[in-house]
């Protein structure tokens, strides 16, 4: 188990202890987090688990692949630390991992 | 108003296949899609993304998939109603009155939602104000591409569509084209077209930007771009066209008494009916313990579905299960010959 920090648009944080091997993403949801819909189910094709991945954990994260970078293209709001959560697997590097959700995803 | 044994709503893969099953059953039955197209997220999410787990398809795209599924409707004649997205659902006796938002009515006993996430819709730009333009002087889409005739016009996005009217409009327009990062992802050809439109001044490229504020009351005056550096440019501009893709809404599905959970209608697990007689949910759009998202379980739902569906169809008439394989009945249907 590795503890992610979702903390949705209002600033209210969920720490939650996500399971090795899922992504960012599948946490959120199986926890019932607000703010993500991931209305593909994970298959990067729809920009609705989007995140802003906190400055100091931006660069600890392997490298989006261009598919994931076409896809923020129509995300809601993308910013330069933007990623989606689908992509994001939890692994014991990533513990204490804090995330940002957008305001909405579409 | 139209009348038939059972109303679809969705024409993805699993629409598609439940068709395919009430006609083998002896239903008439008519599809309605909000798209332009058939084939639901297949088509427009994932057209070559190469699907792995459809029984007996060992590999097929989003597109094949689509392509095969209305080859095994081809033996029948089946009306599809694209570009109309279902608004109204009304109980009128002992059958549905189903009104879409081009104003076809359908007259029902069984009404299919095989909608998947919802209807596709254009994703919007994010500040608020955009909305009081929104089909005036701000575009998700272009039918008349006349209207933007020597005017100036701030075009959003770096993909295909983005790209393509860039390029067609700068002919007799003046263009700002405005992207969120340095890299584009259209066709080759289009992009060293627009670079060349770009070097020449006929459209002035803005990237690591992205729309801050439009200003004006009545009419659009111009439009505020703000970089990754938070350096802001005001723009002046008579029209603004974002091509950021298309979202799946739930939309009006939401407002017809279904009993949802979160973005999925609740049904059972024997005739994938929802609380209300004569609607079922199938495909992605349905939910009940242990719901797989899979096109293969859209199918045994859509199967069981057109099942019920025969009882309030042919409340005369006793349903009787048949093969394929051994039954004249289907082999007429379909048109083959009987051995």
């Amino acid at each position: 188990m590795t503890k992610i920090v979702y903390i949705e648009h209002s600033g209210k944080s969920h720490s939650i202890d996500v399971q090795n091997g899922l992504s960012v993403m599948e946490g959120a949801i199986q926890n019932n987090i607000p703010g993500i819909d991931a209305d593909c189910g994970g298959s990067m094709a729809c920009a609705t688990c989007h995140v802003y991945v906190k400055e100091e954990w931006f660069n600890k994260l392997q490298k989006k692949d261009d598919g994931e970078e076409d896809m923020l293209d129509m995300a809601f709001e993308p910013s330069k630390f933007s990623r989606l959560s689908c992509q994001l697997i939890v692994t014991d590097e990533l513990d204490g991992l804090e995330v940002q959700l957008p305001s909405k995803q579409a | 108003m139209i009348k038939t044994d059972a109303l679809i709503i969705g024409a993805g893969p699993t629409g598609l296949f439940t068709a395919h099953q009430l006609k083998l059953i002896g239903l008439n039955c008519e599809v309605v899609d909000n798209l332009d197209k058939i084939g639901g997220q297949c088509i427009e999410l994932y057209p070559d993304k190469p699907i792995y787990d459809i029984p007996a398809i060992p590999e097929c795209t989003g597109e094949e998939l689509t392509n095969n599924l209305l080859d095994q409707l081809k033996p029948f004649n089946i009306k599809f109603h694209l570009n109309e997205r279902v608004e109204e659902v009304k109980k009128n006796n002992d059958k549905w009155d189903v009104k879409t938002n081009k104003g076809t009515l359908f007259s029902t006993p069984n009404i299919i939602i095989a909608a998947g996430v919802g209807s596709f819709e254009p994703r919007k730009f994010a500040p608020k104000d955009c909305e009081k333009f929104e089909d005036k002087s701000i575009f998700y889409s272009i039918k008349d591409k006349n209207i933007f005739k020597s005017k100036i016009i701030s075009i959003f996005g770096g993909g295909d569509s983005a790209l393509d009217w860039a390029v067609e409009l700068s002919k007799n327009s003046k263009i700002n084209l405005i992207h969120r990062r340095e890299e584009f992802r259209a066709a080759k050809s289009t992009l060293d077209q627009m670079k060349k439109l770009v070097k020449e001044g006929k459209i002035n490229l803005f990237t690591k930007y992205q729309l801050k504020s439009v200003k004006g009351d009545e009419k659009l005056e111009g439009i505020d771009i703000e970089h990754d550096n938070k350096d802001i440019k005001s723009l002046k501009t008579d029209f603004v066209l974002g091509f950021f893709g298309l979202i799946m809404k739930l939309g009006p599905i939401a407002d017809w008494g279904l009993s949802l959970d979160k973005k999925t209608v609740t049904v059972d697990t024997e005739k994938f009916e929802t609380n209300q007689k004569g609607i079922y949910a199938v495909g992605d759009i349905c939910n009940y313990p242990g719901k797989l998202k899979l096109i293969l379980s859209g199918f045994h739902e859509g199967a069981l579905a057109a099942r019920a569906c025969f009882k309030l169809a042919r409340p005369n008439e006793k349903y009787r299960f048949e093969f394929t394989t051994s039954s004249k009945t289907i082999k007429d249907r379909l048109g083959v010959k009987s051995d």
